[in-house]
């Protein structure tokens, strides 16, 4: 992944934020604290303290007003995380479907536990609670992307595939 | 008969073209152009349509309630945070015909008056957003959305409003602080949306399931959706089902087939997995009361229970249980109903907003108590106090998430005690991997 040095969205994004801006009524536009906390994580991976001041200065908006946002909603890593983010479903009917044993091969095969990440900072590991995606569980999601009716062999070729 | 899903399986139905190829946005042409918005509200009112989010409030009543003051722009907010365990059927319509979602919130928008109106979807689902972005701009290009639409004057801008990872934005009052931009704690009620909603303005908050049957509502007029299903369960009902069923997914049922139709006919889920035998459900999502596999089938009359709201609840929290959202979550032999408890009392309380002391503290401690029973470290006394912290939380809070986090455990502990006694007495028993008590003589034993 390219590394930047300066907290600025590009062009194309900051067009996209001046619309998302326009989606509410007049003086209302804090409501695009969300989608724009979706956009600085796609873009940054994770929501650093500069990333919140950043999008407060971007809605005129004191920076902690960002912080308790963020901080309400789990989606948001507010700590430095690996390139990929896996998110497993640990709700009652993903583990009725065997999610625990899928979820403990996926451990034992990265060697770090939940809220983990693997030395070389491809992968971290967390818990989320139900996916809406039960009937088709175990499942565990990798940013935008669903795995879904995982088996331990799944779980190989997706990390094995992650990896190249 | 299938309303919502009928072409669902057609290849390019998230398309507008063939979307209207099998008889989409009819519904907006005729609300829009032959209808006034006060004809369409009471056509909803006759199908006896009821909210498909969980409570089961009447659409059409509600519709009515909305205040309208001169010059204050009113608002339909569609709720897509879908995140009650067990629960997956708007993510499944949204993201095979985004449409059918989009039409009726057109023909809502217009019942209702709202020239803005917003789809809050969970944020884990961003790839379904994207979906419905992509429809959304294609009703723009058709007229459908925007200014003057089908040369009627109405004027509607439809938005979608991604959540962040939080079950309690589900509650309406905290969707709408979460719209606002701020942190999802639910409002104490009144004032109520229809009163002051987003903004402060007058809102409506419906389910995505609720919207989306409005079309067909008006296509077909609302006495023929209230001719399918039972009494005042009307219409059809999108199931998700999930556990160890044959066929898992998301079925549309007409209101009113047996329980044990739906469990066991080929039609639907398809019986238990091969070899097993059913041992308890979750009818309605994880916020209702778990039955055990004969009083689910049966009323304690003896007859056979029916997926309608009135005989799912039959027998109240005694026998009975909840439709719910139709969350419908299966279980067999196999299956640890205090393992099972223990992960929807973690989700309760990793999911408490906190703003209440009976549901912050009080799902903090069921979670605790469970967990140490568990893993066999439960004492004689924990299980007469899990259902004090229960009854302590119960209608004590300013959302219905403290009832619904009190209500599995209560109902988990007065179906199956014994497996409760049993971890408690026989931890070393317990604590083994795959570990399940069997009750004697019971039907899946
Ligand atoms: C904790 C909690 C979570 C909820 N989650 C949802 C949800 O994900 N989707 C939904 O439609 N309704 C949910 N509801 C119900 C809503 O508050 C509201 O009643 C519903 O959206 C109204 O729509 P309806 O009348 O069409 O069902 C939830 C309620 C509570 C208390
Ligand atoms: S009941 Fe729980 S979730 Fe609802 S407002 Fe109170 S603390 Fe928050
Ligand atoms: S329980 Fe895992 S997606 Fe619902």
């Amino acid at each position: 992944m390219e590394v930047k040095n300066t907290i600025v969205f590009s062009a194309e994004t900051l067009e996209l934020v001046q619309k998302i801006m326009k989606r509410y009524p007049e003086g209302k536009h804090k409501s695009a604290i969300l989608p724009i906390l979706h956009l600085a994580q796609a873009e940054w991976n994770w929501c650093s303290p500069e990333v919140m001041d950043y999008i407060a200065s971007l809605l005129s908006i004191a920076p902690v007003e960002v912080y308790e946002v963020a901080s309400f909603y789990t989606m948001f890593h507010l700590e430095p995380v690996g390139e990929h983010v896996i998110e497993y479903c640990r709700t009652g009917p993903c583990c009725l479907m065997g999610g625990v044993e899928v979820y403990d091969h996926l451990k034992k095969r990265l060697g770090i536990q939940t809220d983990e990440t693997t030395a070389d900072g491809k992968f971290t590991i967390k818990e989320v609670e139900c996916l809406a995606a039960c009937g088709w569980g175990p499942v565990f999601q990798i940013k935008e992307k669903f795995y879904m009716q995982l088996t331990a062999e799944k779980v190989d070729q997706i990390i094995d595939e992650l990896r190249k | 008969m299938k309303i919502l899903t009928e072409h669902i399986d057609v290849p390019g139905i998230e398309t507008i073209d063939v979307f209207c190829k099998h008889g989409g946005y009819q519904a907006v042409e005729k609300a829009i152009k032959k209808m006034t918005p006060d004809e369409v509200t009471e056509e909803v009112k006759k199908s006896g349509l009821r909210g498909r989010g969980g409570a089961g409030f009447p659409v059409g009543m509600k519709w009515s309630f909305l205040a309208k003051p001169e010059g204050v722009p009113r608002y339909l907010v569609c709720n897509a945070d879908e995140s009650e365990p067990g629960t997956f059927k708007d993510h499944y319509l949204m993201w095979k015909s985004p449409h059918t979602l989009i039409e009726g919130m057109i023909v809502s928008s217009f019942a209702l008056g709202a020239n803005t109106s917003y789809i809050y979807v969970r944020g884990e689902l961003m790839y379904v957003i994207h979906i419905l972005e992509k429809a959304i701009q294609e009703a723009y290009d058709k007229g459908y959305l925007g200014k003057n639409i089908l040369g009627s004057g109405y004027d509607l801008d439809l938005y979608i409003q991604p959540g962040g990872g939080a079950y309690i934005c589900g509650e309406e009052t905290a969707l709408l602080e979460s719209l606002e931009g701020k942190r999802g704690n639910p409002r104490i009620k009144p004032p109520f949306p229809a009163v002051k909603g987003v903004w402060q303005c007058p809102t409506v908050v419906n389910n995505v399931e609720s919207i989306a049957a409005t079309s067909w509502i008006i296509n077909h007029g609302g006495d023929s959706y209230a001719a399918i299903g039972v009494g005042r369960s009307t219409g059809t009902k999108l199931i998700s089902a999930s556990g160890h069923i044959r066929k898992p997914g998301v079925y549309e049922i007409p209101l009113g087939i047996t329980v044990e139709d739906f469990i066991y006919s080929d039609e639907w889920c398809g019986g238990i997995r091969d070899g097993h035998k059913l041992k308890a459900v979750v009818a309605g999502g994880s916020s209702v009361p778990i039955l055990s596999a004969e009083m689910i089938l049966n009323t304690v009359d003896g007859e056979k229970r029916l997926m309608t709201y009135e005989s799912l609840s039959d027998g109240g929290f005694a026998t009975g249980t909840m439709l719910g959202s139709g969350g419908f979550i299966v279980m067999d032999e196999t299956t640890c109903i205090v393992h099972n408890t223990l992960t929807f009392a973690r989700f309760y309380h990793h999911e408490s907003c906190g703003q209440c002391s009976p549901c912050r503290e009080g799902t903090g401690w069921m979670d605790k108590v469970i967990y140490r029973i568990e893993h066999g470290n439960g004492r004689k006394e924990d299980i007469d106090l899990l259902v004090d912290v229960a009854k302590k939380i119960e209608g004590n809070t300013i959302c219905p998430l403290g009832d619904a986090a009190a209500w599995p455990v209560a109902a988990a502990i007065r179906h199956f005690r014994d497996e409760f006694e049993w971890h408690i007495e026989h931890p070393e028993l317990a604590i083994q991997p795959g570990a399940v008590y069997m009750r004697p003589g019971a039907s899946w034993a």
